[in-house]
């Protein structure tokens, strides 16, 4: 298998949009669910990232990412027929798709992109989308127009106001709940600061919300409990037992703690990539 | 010429002459395995034991007294005829032994490496019980690992019989499912290896570390498959990228064997397991050896704790290869911490010796209570409780039991949990009418055989933990039950 990059969009300054070749994977995912990519299939970082959306027929998957560290930094310097290193998947358990009612879908920043399939299959089914989508300003705001069409209604808040209403995404949010008929459940995607206040929010209108969370994994397959998070007291390891959890439950300041185990090697790595760059004359 | 090469000589004479008694044998002193010196690899990555030397093997070949019902193989999962591969090394015909053991077991590179020789094979040898101390019995492993590694570099490929027309799923490349595709494959079938990770071997390359078993080892016998024509898919997750049910109605599999493995580690639901700084032993493991993050910003991506004082919990050859490959990746001390003595510990008694030539701590005895971290969430220590062993338990050995009031604390940043997995719930959760036990395991027949029709399983994810032989000696069961099958 190749894993072509078909196509490549950057949708802001840090996030970009891969087409690539993966028919079996296009085949079998469902929404919800994610792959372990890796550019480089001898050394290469394996990095979960959810399938942001799929064409059996063209048998390709979308990823979109936020470049971070060396890893994604590497992958948003490919180019369109360049090929990743591999990508395995689908993995993690799809998203539970039913006729609830009205659905609140609560997108921040790059968390839009796994939100959008899910919420895509939540109006399939029938369902009332409500949707809110957060960035921190006008720039770094992806798939507003893909949202509104799959919306009944569509808010849109910026942290600095350069565009929509300017506010967190908890404020429409607690509006919302607030309303006379409130909505059956709600999804939010995105920082992990923002979904723990977002279940925050939730939680006192008793608005059962689900997360979908993103752990630094390894395998991605059970094997190595990097991934584990605290729900309800309980040990869950995202990559089998979720992604998606009940919001209520998960303990988000131990979460973000395991998040940033790696960030001062992360940050050296980054570096020496960008100056490798440099020396050898790219831009 | 030295002082061993003479008293081989002298014994062959003897040997040929026919006069080599018992007592000659005996008196033959055990050979020791020559190893990298015990500072030095503190810092690198290659293997430890150096292998026998040609004379050294047919001395130690020698030793074996040829016993008549020869018990060594009553130890062996496999019943590799010992005795008599042991006599051809003894005679100097290393290519009959190697040909004797290859009748029973495929992989005797890793074998020779990796079985707990101690309590199968050599548990057994009347020489061990003639010194009543089980280290002086013949070292059938290393002979075993001296004639693999004269084999190797001209490692013919097994024969293939007449395409059959049948096809065969195997899903994971550890040590079963070579075992699998090699049998199967010789049988005829078309034989396809699902595997999910980037990188073909299972447990082989992601678990046992490099200096215990080079992964160039693990990969001459992937592409002795490949050149019998097995196809070897990676990336590719059963139960997720395909099912087993969509492999066999849509993909036109025959057949499927399940060698997953376990691949669900336990942790130990303390207070502070979910600090930065814990670790299951997969995940340090994986990290280290798979993705090769000892190299990391020098061509690895994969980044690993950077650890000044580390403890490993458990005492089996998972907590070893985590406490020695802590000590190559530069952590100052590295405790290995656990309840009971070092009697009880599960880890061969060589992985016992290397941790400790290396510099690892025992701290037996003694079990966490919990761990202790900072306010960002980093693991600053460790809680823990001192034990004296009771009355065995149902596994035979003394059970630990802790001593009340006896807590202290210990300075450590990093932790390895290294007691064990539980089984990993990818294909219960997507094959439904398989059958399962109460723990997560597939249960089978004799035969390997699962609930299902034409599916087979073995290895951890039938046995719970086992070794790479116990894994190897199912897929031999489950390759022959599945020919029969696909001939019936």
């Amino acid at each position: 298998m190749s894993f072509k990059i078909l196509s490549k969009k950057q949708l802001s300054e840090n996030v970009f949009q891969l087409d690539v070749e993966a028919p079996l994977v296009a085949r079998s995912r469902k929404a919800g669910q994610f792959v372990i990519v890796s550019v480089d299939e001898d050394a290469g970082e394996r990095i979960p990232l959810t399938i942001a959306g799929a064409d059996p027929q063209k048998g390709s998957i979308r990823l979109i990412f936020q470049r971070v560290g060396k890893a994604t930094a590497q992958m948003a310097d490919l180019h369109e027929a360049d090929a990743l290193g591999y990508i395995a998947g689908p993995l993690g358990q799809p998203t539970h798709i039913q006729k609830f009612g009205s659905v609140v879908c609560v997108g921040g920043g790059i968390g839009n992109a796994p939100l959008l399939p899910i919420a895509t299959a939540l109006k399939e089914a029938d369902n009332q989308i409500i949707s809110i989508l957060g960035a921190r300003n006008q720039e770094l705001l992806i798939l507003e127009d893909e949202f509104k069409k799959i919306s009944d209604e569509l808010i849109v808040v910026t942290d600095d106001g350069s565009y929509g209403r300017k506010a967190l995404v908890t404020e429409p949010l607690k509006e919302i709940c607030s309303r006379d008929s409130k909505p059956d459940c709600a999804i939010t995607i995105g920082p992990a600061v923002m979904m723990k206040f977002c279940c925050e929010t939730t939680k006192g209108f008793n608005v059962p919300t689900q997360v979908s969370l993103n752990t630094i994994m390894v395998d991605g397959t059970g094997m190595c409990g990097g991934c584990r998070v605290e729900v309800g007291g309980q040990t869950k390891f995202v990559c089998v037992d979720g992604p998606e959890f009940d919001g209520h439950q998960v303990n988000f300041e131990q979460m973000m703690k395991r998040m940033s185990a790696y960030k001062a090697l992360e940050q050296k790595a980054l570096e020496k990539y960008r100056d490798h760059k440099c020396k050898i004359g790219l831009k | 010429m030295d002082a061993q090469e003479k008293m081989l000589n002298e014994l062959i004479k003897k040997q040929q002459a026919d006069e080599l008694k018992a007592k000659d044998r005996y008196e033959i002193p055990a050979q020791d395995m020559p190893a990298q010196d015990g500072i030095k690899r503190r810092s690198n990555m290659n293997e430890v034991a150096l292998g026998y030397t040609e004379t050294q093997a047919r001395l130690e070949a020698m030793r074996c007294l040829q016993c008549k019902n020869a018990p060594c193989v009553e130890g062996c999962p496999v019943r590799i005829r010992i005795r008599d591969f042991v006599v051809a090394i003894a005679e100097g015909n290393n290519e009959e032994a190697i040909s004797i053991i290859k009748h029973n077991s495929l992989l005797p590179a890793v074998c020779g490496r990796v079985c707990p020789q101690e309590v199968q094979c050599q548990e057994y040898c009347t020489v061990g019980k003639k010194f009543k101390d089980p280290e002086k019995s013949v070292s059938i492993g290393r002979l075993e690992r001296y004639v693999a590694d004269l084999a190797k570099e001209g490692d013919e490929v097994p024969g293939v019989a007449l395409p059959t027309g049948k096809k065969v799923a195997i899903i994971g490349s550890g040590p079963g499912g070579i075992v699998v595709a090699a049998d199967v494959r010789r049988a005829g079938h078309e034989v396809t290896i699902f595997e999910a990770f980037h990188k073909p071997g299972g447990v082989m390359v992601y678990g046992i570390p490099e200096f215990r078993l080079p992964k160039s080892i693990v990969q001459e016998e992937i592409d002795v498959l490949k050149k019998m024509g097995v196809e070897l898919i990676c990336n590719f997750i059963v139960g997720r990228t395909r099912t087993i049910e969509q492999l066999m109605t849509e993909d036109g599999f025959d057949a499927v064997y399940v060698g997953v493995g376990a691949g669900l580690p336990k942790f130990m639901n303390i207070e502070g397991e979910h600090l930065v700084g814990v670790y299951s032993a997969n995940e340090y493991l994986t990290r280290a050896n798979l993705m090769k993050a000892y190299q990391f910003g020098k061509g690895a991506d994969t980044p690993i704790a950077v650890s000044k004082n580390v403890a490993v919990l458990g005492g089996g050859n998972v907590a070893m290869d985590s406490a020695r490959m802590a000590v190559r990746l530069g952590a100052e001390n590295v405790y290995l911490v656990y309840r009971r003595s070092e009697k009880e510990m599960p880890a061969r008694v060589e992985e016992v010796h290397h941790a400790k030539e290396e510099g690892v701590q025992f701290c037996t005895l003694q079990n966490p209570k919990r761990i202790l971290g900072d306010d960002q969430g980093n693991v600053v220590g460790m809680e823990c409780l001192k034990y004296e062993l009771g009355e065995p338990d149902d596994s035979g050995r003394r059970r630990p039991v802790a001593i009340e009031g006896s807590e202290f604390e210990i300075d450590v940043d990093t932790v390895i949990v290294a007691i064990g997995n539980g089984a990993n719930p990818l294909i219960q959760q997507t094959t439904p009418g398989l059958e399962f036990n109460k723990w997560g395991n597939i249960v089978v027949d004799e035969n390997c055989k699962t609930s299902l029709q034409g599916v087979y399983a073995g290895g951890d994810i039938v046995l719970g933990a086992a070794t790479v032989i116990l894994a190897m000696g199912q897929g031999r069961i489950a390759a022959a039950a599945i020919n029969q099958y696909l001939h019936g």
